[in-house]
């Protein structure tokens, strides 16, 4: 079985096509995620600043159009690459960047990098280093919504690299045995840093951990953001109706590396390119073609999105550090 | 003043917390239908229901991130763990979570939780049930480490614990659980960080937490009849220590026995000794002593096993020697 082996092109739903609005929304949010990476990319490559840096760049359709399924109150929680979660839950490019930059105006104050992004006014519960250690925390938000019965969902985004690990396991264990409201969503780029899917599960269908406890599955292709969208809102109806958790297999794949130091050398140039035709951004692009959406309000999207980042950068590239003397203060909470 | 067992402080404790606030709530092996592992939580299920006294399956990892994911967004929740020794596949959620989401999100997130259960040796349970894990909780900033001797202690803890905004590790001494003591009538907390003296004296500073408080006491009384009047301190949490309490007395003894149950290498003796070696250096008339658990994994032997533990012939010839009469 080859590591890009993909399921049969599934016809694309137009027949629920949305309005020109939306689909201009979720063209720009996917844009500026897209050059947003690209410009921590090169400001990486520039040393602005260091650390890890996981790029995002060819599974933004996935971010964008899961969370387009949800409500500004719903709890999200991500891994360490979540760049992309974060600002489709409504974080600046501001924040971000500056996060990344290490500085006080970053979403986490400069505390947390790449890896750490949070936003408790935006309900985005961070993003996690240790591979799989955040999915028994999205049961908890779960259990507390149950708890309180306040009607809100979490959805929980982790990598297929999470699949082998105990805290997948035990996370959708308890989220099953106690029903719920929760969205797991396995964004399957197909390899857990430079080891292919086929070398590290013995079953290559993720979604099939779901029989085991349970629970409602469902697998698809990710970079359609309409069909992400909807087939991920009938997991969000089912956690919030029914208070049901879902598991969800989103097969993707990441044109970058595992990280910046990452040479690549474990996937052929031809699968990454041949990766790259199929480029949610393109079709995002596509999409508003199709809708009849003028060349000139395309492009005034694309412009607004590069003096977006730009102005980030700069906001970012301008902004002070934390004084170590307020450090100590972020440990403990008096 | 009324009389009751340790368990039951601690379930007071959290009864009354509870019936106060329903953020709070008590989820954990065996502590709804079977009553508490150790009975800590008797009835607590029959007074406040399924909803808020939750039985886990045995998955640590699991339901330790489920309290901190629901601290995080607002609930006040008591893990309990069977023992400490469990906690160790849990280690990265209280680790890389519990100790960490408050800085790593900028103080945008704080974590009210209390992860609590017995710990220390008890009698004839091995190398795997027999651990005091407060060194290695103490190590991480973060986390706050509490450790009672007596049901007035537990119960004024374990309240002030559950009032804290910061994730607690509340180790309870297993062997303490039937030990009988008083308590005030009514309504009552103990701060964190805050030492207490158990007996006063002039001679020789012993200190000691959770039941080896017991052998500090029992070892001044050894002392006592040799006409040697030693004082005895219970720093009661480890973590923030309360270093000036500790301090005072040693600046008036001038000599000072740690006596704990844990391993010696990086031991909590191990921090309190030099940070009194810092601060009494003119004041000591002998080295600080440590007595400490046996430096290898407990065996099952009942004789070796005792052999490992602190006790009060061994800390009564350790304060001898501090005083020069050996």
């Amino acid at each position: 079985m080859s590591a890009t082996e993909r399921e049969a092109e599934a016809p694309r739903d137009t027949s629920r096509m949305p309005d020109k609005a939306q689909l201009a929304h979720y063209y720009h949010q996917m844009l500026a995620i897209r050059r947003m990476e690209e410009a921590l990319a090169k400001a990486y490559a520039l040393r602005k600043f260091g650390g890890f840096l996981h790029l995002y760049i060819g599974q933004e359709a996935l971010a964008v159009g899961a969370l387009a399924a949800l409500k500004p109150e719903d709890y999200v929680i991500a891994t360490y690459r979540e760049h992309a979660h974060a600002y489709a839950k409504g974080m600046s490019a501001k924040s971000i960047i500056a996060e990344l930059y290490g500085k006080e105006t970053g979403a986490s104050k400069g505390l947390g990098g790449s890896m750490h992004l949070f936003d408790a006014e935006k309900n985005f519960l961070g993003g996690y280093g240790i591979v799989g250690g955040h999915i028994p925390l999205a049961a908890g938000t779960a259990f507390a919504s149950k708890y309180r019965a306040d009607g809100r969902v979490t959805m929980c985004f982790f990598g297929d690299g999470s699949v082998p690990q105990g805290a997948f396991h035990e996370g959708v264990a308890l989220a099953a045995l106690w029903r719920l409201p929760v969205v797991f969503i396995c964004e399957n780029n197909l390899y857990s840093m430079g080891t292919p899917l086929y070398r590290s599960l013995s079953v290559a269908d993720v979604s099939q951990k779901a029989l085991a406890y349970g629970i409602a599955r469902d697998r698809f292709d990710g970079e359609d953001v309409i069909r992400v969208r909807d087939r991920v809102a009938e997991a969000v109806r089912r956690a919030r109706n029914e208070s049901l958790p879902t598991l969800i297999e989103i097969r993707t794949y990441r044109f970058r590396g595992h990280s910046m130091s990452d040479a690549g050398l474990y996937r052929t140039k031809e699968e990454v390119e041949e990766s790259k035709k199929r480029d949610p951004i393109t079709y995002g692009r596509e999409l508003l073609v199709r809708a009849k959406m003028d060349e000139k309000d395309i492009v005034a999207i694309e412009d607004r999105v590069t003096a977006e980042i730009e102005e980030a950068v700069k906001f970012a590239d301008e902004s002070p550090e934390l004084a170590y003397e307020k450090l100590a203060e972020f440990t403990y909470k008096e | 003043m009324r009389t009751v067992a340790f368990r039951e402080a601690l379930n007071e404790a959290m009864a009354e917390e509870m019936e106060k606030d329903d953020r709070i709530f008590l989820m954990g092996e065996e502590v709804g239908h079977y009553d508490g592992a150790y009975k800590v939580s008797k009835g607590l299920l029959k007074k406040f229901g399924e909803r808020r006294v939750i039985d886990t399956p045995i998955a640590e990892g699991g339901f330790v991130g489920v309290g901190i994911g629901a601290a995080m967004v607002g609930l006040r929740p008591i893990i309990e763990l069977m023992t400490w020794n469990f906690s160790f596949v849990a280690a990265d959620q209280l680790i890389n979570n519990a100790a960490k989401i408050r800085q790593m999100s900028g103080g945008q997130f704080t974590l009210p939780i209390v992860f609590r259960g017995p710990g220390g040796s008890a009698h004839m349970l091995a190398a795997q049930h027999s651990q005091s894990t407060e060194a290695l909780w103490a190590h991480i900033p973060g986390l706050k480490v509490v450790m009672p001797a007596n049901p007035k202690d537990a119960k004024g803890l374990l309240k002030s614990s559950i009032r804290d905004n910061n994730p607690i590790i509340f180790i309870e001494g297993e062997v303490l659980y039937a030990d009988q003591g008083e308590i005030p009538d009514g309504e009552y907390t103990i701060p964190l960080g805050v030492a207490e003296v158990k007996r006063p004296g002039k001679d020789i500073t012993l200190i000691g937490w959770s039941k080896m408080v017991k052998i500090a006491l029992a070892t001044a009384d050894a002392l006592a009849a040799d006409g040697i009047e030693a004082e005895v301190v219970d720093p009661r949490t480890i973590r923030p220590l309360d270093e000036e309490l500790l301090v005072e007395s040693v600046k008036k003894t001038g000599r000072c026995l740690i006596i704990e149950e844990g391993w010696p290498f990086n031991g909590v003796g191990a921090e309190i000794a030099y940070r009194i070696g810092r601060r009494c250096f003119d004041d000591l008339d002998a080295p600080v002593e440590r007595l400490t658990g046996a430096d290898m994994p407990m065996p099952y032997n009942h004789h070796l096993e005792q052999q490992c533990i602190p006790d009060v012939p061994r800390a009564v010839a350790a304060a001898k020697k501090l005083l020069y009469l050996e």
